[in-house]
């Protein structure tokens, strides 16, 4: 989901570098409590993670491909505001390093993947975490719906890209149609790699996972008060 | 060595194994959003990227003719510069929160 140059035109490019930096601020500043001795080092091993899976496109329909966005399974791991980062810094290393997804549609990427991914993914992680029993294969489940429903989200915030700025005169809901349809099938990709690897950190190290342990923070803080 | 420290370098390894090895059998169909713009029509919008002549373009080192050793190696160093500018920054934040408290 890699916006290329040229897709939307710069004005909308420009006004959404605006909303990706302000959204980088403010995750600089959220992330800074989450960063301790011990996460930071967790937080770059994230962000390398993601930046290897990324490169792994898996096959979803005919001739189409799709490969993880990473912005929920990265919530999950480090916490929301470090996960914006972390996306970010993988975004950007693809478009100096490797000329993937253009350095004028940054910001446009930026917000749909490290924003709309990351806290789409984690506010239905969270939400399905209050629903379910308290256990970790709760946390697998909710994993793969924070997954799965943050790639569509995220292909909607392109949609909505090309309704302000689209250089081309196709119909919106065309669009639209397509990209949510195949962004769903992306997000089941999404949805599987996300419970997968967030399965196995709680397997080995539980007590490395942000969304793991914010629940029992939660509640020693309840028990304290 | 402690149990982070092994945590640390099993996930580097696999990222590496992974963006190093495993990378040659990823799919090279266009992904959802370029499929789309295909099919729609738009795809002929997107501009060359400037950085298309770039030492590492399309995930590939130049000068490498191998294809899977070119895509492995494109693959290994940007694991590598990923790893090192986002804990760079990391450690980074971490370190002012620790100045200010």
């Amino acid at each position: 989901m890699h916006i290329p140059d040229g897709f939307i035109d710069i004005p909308t490019s420009v006004a959404f570098a605006g909303i990706a930096t302000a959204g980088m601020a403010l995750s600089l500043k959220g992330a800074k409590s989450a960063l301790d001795e011990k996460t930071a080092p967790l937080a770059g091993l994230t962000a390398t993670f993601i930046f290897a899976v990324q490169m792994l496109n898996f096959p979803v329909a005919a001739g189409t491909s799709g490969h993880l966005l990473g912005g929920a399974l990265a919530a999950i791991l480090v916490g929301p505001w470090v996960a914006s980062l972390a996306l970010t810094v993988v975004l950007v290393m693809q478009a100096l390093l490797f000329a993937d997804g253009g350095l004028t549609a940054l910001g446009l990427s930026v917000f749909n993947m490290s924003l709309i991914g990351v806290w789409v993914g984690y506010g239905i992680f969270i939400l399905v975490k209050k629903i379910l029993p308290k256990n970790k294969s709760s946390i697998s489940i909710a994993a793969f719906l924070g997954g799965l429903i943050s790639v569509p989200f995220a292909a909607a915030g392109f949609v909505l890209q090309y309704a302000i700025g689209g250089t081309g005169t196709f119909s919106i809901s065309q669009v639209l149609t397509a990209m949510i349809g195949t962004h769903i099938l992306i997000g089941i990709g999404e949805g599987v790699i996300s419970a997968l690897a967030v399965g196995a950190v709680m397997a080995s190290r539980s007590d490395l996972v942000y969304g793991y342990k914010g629940a029992s923070q939660v509640l020693e803080t309840r028990v304290k008060e | 060595m402690n149990k982070q420290s092994k945590f640390l370098i099993a996930g580097f390894v696999l990222s590496l194994v992974l963006a190093g090895v495993v990378s040659n059998f990823a799919s090279s169909s266009p992904d959802g959003l370029e499929k789309v713009a295909e099919d729609i029509g738009f795809l002929d919008s997107a501009k060359e990227h400037s950085n298309a002549d770039g030492p590492l373009a399309d995930y590939g080192v130049k000068g490498i003719e191998n294809e899977r050793l070119s895509t492995g190696a494109a693959g290994v160093i940007g694991v590598i510069a990923t790893a090192g500018a986002s804990t760079g920054l990391f450690l980074l934040l971490r370190r002012k929160n620790g100045a200010t408290k």
